[in-house]
């Protein structure tokens, strides 16, 4: 007598179903947002100051208006308008810095292990130092100089995160070098490097992503962190750099919790989801960790 | 026990000086890419805000030659890596002629301190967490409680840090809001400073543990369970262990080494993180010099402490690179 | 010699272990009983996935999910252990059943050395009382299994696949068991080493005295060490019978097919492919397991599962086609 239980495939678990339900709502949501709502009120002076959100009161009794349902800034930026600028430019940031970190890591990752000798020793020993250094102190001292914007910040970010995946590619490759399918392979013909390409690629998606993600994530910290500190793009209302203006002006203490507080939520909600997906992607990686707890 | 080898303390410590030599030389090239120079830049900025500095090109001039800007790069790069080995970070621009090395100095401790004892917080409470997770004896109560709490791990650190200080500093002002003591305090060692000083800190370290503490709680779990299917594992079992002993030395003490080697390759993002908190409460540490230094656009502050901060990071790594062989017997037998 | 005058030690009675899959149950042991004789060896043939490996962590309780014991009874030294709870049964593991795993792979603590992993044993069991005599005990074991003494303070790492095959037999007989379940010992190991351990295994078992049931797929091997030989297929016992008797008479066909295929130095045999087990595991055909590659199979053999028979000289066997005047009266 056969039992019939559902065989359910691994990429469906919770956590990871949640976590891309998360940030593709807010991608969505900021792109349907671009559409209908006024995105120039991004820009300062475009609205009455110090406005709470609809429904609320400030300090000085103001109440709400609904042309500004999030609220405005003290310079007068309309904050779902900034909502709505910021959030992309800040998962942007997190999204560049990741893929090129990545390209770089499966490059050198990839030529590494492949090729081994002085190359191969040069790429480990960078990789170990660059893990070791501090990515924000180094940032901290090129942005206080050079002040770059989003896409030059993505880049430099990105110098610090292709030692992850480099690793691992290179171990997979070596490897993979050894194990008998691909002397096999070899045996009748096959270009080794095509091969490994064909035969590894399948394997490492789940890790990759898994490792893009957590770059993501890792990358978009390391840009809030500079531009809290007001070391961010100088022409763009990103996430941080709007929290960095707001405790500039004292918002706390003004009790205008909206100025800073929905960026930190958005940011909360984009970073759970980001975590959600590296969870599920775990998962999907490790069997075992499927049917624990 | 293993060991150490030479060939190991060695070869860690060459990594830890190439480090920081390359650290350093970036420091060192990019300001040096900038159209123009740092010092006129400086100058500029402060002509721009003071509307206007005497003698500008002069006071350019004198600089240039004090801090022998004018000398060929290769000469200056020689004397800056000199300079750096004996810890001479030059003068601070905004609060001269205070050196960068008493600036940073001052703040060290600080900055170690609420290190320190966060990494102690929330290696142990992480680990421990994820440990419990894992297994299976832990009532189920608990391990929903641990896996809700893991949701601080998402947020970042001077959010939390702002979050926290809304909450218990602004609404219901039971921490204060910035500061490492009270203000007017003396240092001594005094219980009345020392209680200060952890009454001011409970916040930060606070910050720090909550975002911090669910990495690890991840990590072991997983650790945990792919060592739970080990064969050792089940031979402990067929000896007829103690349950709670085959967890801790053959389970926990197993998963724990791949734990210690992420912790090497942390530091990094963890002295970031703590340095950003410390800048949201205006600690007086790392954080707090770095912040000031941004508004003062103090070069030379920034710079050193930046480097110091490097230094730190990779300190830590050495030391940790060399406890390991000391706990996974494996290590030093590798290099045979 | 009648059963009921020698004490059994092991008394296993339709033993069933089954896997739960999301297609059903695999039925790696369905349904075994066999007994071990205080003082002998038993050994425990069949090919890969026969379930004998499984059968003896269902009686040692160590079969991980998604396994589970779903029936039979197992009683040592009289006593049914079957409903001991867990600490209960912890108390007789070592003590009164013991394992000896394959060594060679990853069954000793690598962060442990091996003195301390003995010692933990004995603590574990003896309580502090007998820390005094530690040293000595563990230095006797050592020797008891032909090992140097100074392997006390190496790791695991720095031990070559027979070295910690003897560490591993050390620490199974170490509390002195009514029972050691000894698992595919020498599979891992080359040849010469084989032999050593094989050896070490045999006079332990011999000196002590103690009961043991001998794991693996080597028959050549099997003739030498064991007293009785029992046969699996497919999760079933086929034949169970003293040594001497096994390879004079095997009754089984498939216990023919496997003595067929040990090679021999006198003649030249020609190479017989052994097929796999054929059937799907979670379906087992009705009637005798065997049956779909049972060259003499009959109508009854597919359609009613064979009796278990008990012949002259202490032997037995499942088969529908064993002659009625071979049988001893029950």
């Amino acid at each position: 007598m056969l039992k019939r239980k559902s065989i359910s495939n691994p990429w469906l678990n919770t956590p990871l179903i949640c976590g891309v339900l998360v940030i593709g709502i807010i991608l969505t949501g900021t792109l349907v947002g671009h559409l209908y709502w006024d995105t120039e009120m991004a820009a300062t002076r475009s609205a009455p100051l110090n406005l709470p959100p609809y429904g609320f009161e400030n300090m000085r009794k103001q109440e709400g208006v609904i042309e500004h349902p999030l609220g405005t800034t003290n310079s007068g930026r309309d904050m779902l308008s900034v909502m709505l600028v910021g959030t992309p430019a800040t998962m942007s940031i997190g999204f560049i810095a990741a893929g090129i970190g990545m390209l770089v890591g499966i490059i050198l990752g990839f030529s590494a292990g492949f090729y081994g000798g002085w190359w191969d020793d040069l790429v480990r020993l960078l990789a170990d130092t660059t893990t070791t250094i501090p990515a924000l102190a180094v940032l901290i001292v090129v942005q206080s100089l050079f002040r770059v914007e989003v896409n030059t910040m993505a880049a430099l970010i990105a110098l610090f995160y292709w030692p992850g995946p480099t690793r691992y590619i290179r171990a997979q490759v070596l490897t993979m070098r050894e194990s008998g399918y691909v002397k096999m392979a070899k045996l009748s013909g096959a270009p080794e490097r095509d091969i490994m390409f064909k035969e590894m690629l399948p394997n490492l998606i789940p890790y990759l992503a898994a490792s893009f993600i957590g770059n993501t994530s890792g990358a978009i910290l390391t840009a809030i962190g500079l531009e809290v500190l007001g070391l961010g793009p100088t022409r763009m209302p990103t996430l941080g750099v709007t929290i960095y203006f707001a405790l500039e002006a004292a918002a706390i203490l003004r009790d205008m919790w909206w100025w800073w507080g929905l960026p930190t939520l958005m940011l909360i909600l984009i970073f759970m989801g980001l975590l959600m997906i590296n969870v599920g992607l775990d998962e999907v990686s490790n069997p075992r960790l499927r049917k624990a707890s | 026990m293993g060991g150490l080898t030479i060939q190991y303390v060695l070869r860690r410590f060459g990594i830890f000086l190439m480090t920081i030599w390359l650290a350093s030389t970036v420091i060192f090239v990019i300001p040096r890419l900038a159209p123009g120079d740092p010092i006129q830049a400086m100058v500029s900025r402060m002509t721009q805000s003071a509307g206007y500095v005497e003698n500008s090109e002069k006071i350019v001039e004198g600089w240039k030659e004090r801090f022998g800007l004018n000398d060929p790069l290769h000469v200056q790069y020689v004397r800056y890596i000199k300079n750096l080995a004996s810890l001479d970070l030059g003068v601070s621009l905004a609060m001269f002629p205070t050196t960068v090395k008493e600036v940073v100095g001052r703040a060290m401790p600080w900055s170690i301190g609420l290190m320190s004892i966060s990494l102690v917080l929330y290696f142990f409470i992480g680990n421990l967490f994820g440990a419990l997770l894992a297994w299976k004896r832990t009532p189920s109560l608990a391990k929903i409680a641990i896996s809700i709490s893991m949701i601080f791990t998402s947020i970042p650190g001077i959010l939390c840090a702002i979050i926290l200080i809304y909450l218990f500093a602004f609404n219901l002002d039971w921490f204060p809001f910035t500061g490492s003591f009270e203000r007017g305090m003396q240092p001594a060692f005094t219980w009345e400073f020392i209680s200060s000083v952890i009454y001011y800190g409970i916040l930060p370290a606070l910050s720090v543990v909550l975002v911090t503490f669910g990495f690890w709680t991840i990590g072991m779990r997983g650790m945990m369970v792919t060592v739970e299917g080990e064969d050792y594992m089940i031979f402990g079992q067929a000896k007829g262990l103690k349950p709670f002993y085959l967890l801790y030395r053959y389970q926990v003490r197993n998963a724990i080494l791949p734990q210690i080697t992420a912790l090497a390759f942390s530091i990094g993002s963890i002295v970031a993180g703590q340095i950003l908190v410390e800048a949201a409460f205006a600690y007086r540490g790392m954080g707090g010099v770095i912040v000031a230094a941004i508004k003062d656009i103090d070069y030379t502050v920034i710079q050193g402490t930046s480097f110091i901060l490097i230094l730190i990071t990779a300190t830590s790594v050495l030391i940790l690179d060399l406890i390991y062989p000391l706990i996974d017997p494996r290590i030093t037998f590798q290099k045979n | 010699m009648s059963e009921s005058s020698v004490q059994k030690t092991l008394q296993v009675r339709d033993l069933k272990v089954y896997y739960d899959t999301p297609t059903g149950d695999i039925k790696a042991v369905d349904g075994i009983s066999f007994d071990v004789h205080k003082g002998e060896c038993l050994g425990i043939v069949g090919e890969s996935g026969c379930g004998k490996s499984t059968a003896a962590y269902g009686i040692l309780r160590l079969v991980q999910h998604p396994g589970k014991v779903a029936g039979g009874t197992v009683e040592v030294d009289g006593s049914n252990v079957s409903n001991f709870s867990e600490e209960e049964f912890r108390k007789i593991r070592a003590t009164k059943l013991a394992l000896i795993p394959q060594g060679a792979m990853n069954s000793l603590n690598p962060t442990m050395s091996i003195g301390a992993q003995i010692r933990d044993l004995i603590l574990t069991h003896s309580g502090s009382s007998a820390r005094a005599q530690l040293k000595e005990r563990i230095d006797g074991l050592l020797r008891k299994v032909g090992l140097p003494l100074r392997v006390a303070t190496m790791f695991p790492h720095e031990l070559s696949g027979g070295m910690k095959q003897r560490v591993c037999i050390a620490i199974g007989i170490a509390l002195n068991p009514s029972l050691v379940i000894a698992d595919e010992s020498t599979s891992a190991l080359d040849v010469v080493v084989q032999r050593i351990v094989a050896q070490t295994l045999k006079n332990v078992q011999r000196e002590m005295g103690v009961s043991m049931i001998m794991i693996g797929h080597d028959m050549g091997l099997m003739a030498q060490m064991v007293d009785r030989i029992a046969v699996m297929y497919a999760g079933k016992m086929v034949e169970i019978s003293p040594t001497r008797e096994f390879f004079n008479n095997p009754r089984h066909p498939y216990s023919k097919v496997l003595i067929e295929a040990i090679p021999s130095l006198k003649e030249r045999k020609p190479l017989k492919l052994v097929e796999g087990i054929t059937h799907d595991p979670r379906n087992p055909p009705p009637g005798c397991i065997y049956q779909l590659r049972c060259p003499f199979a009959e109508d009854v053999c597919r359609s009613k599962p064979p009796v278990w028979q008990q012949l002259k000289k202490s032997h037995q066997v499942a088969c529908h086609l064993i002659k009625d005047e071979d049988h001893v009266a029950a």
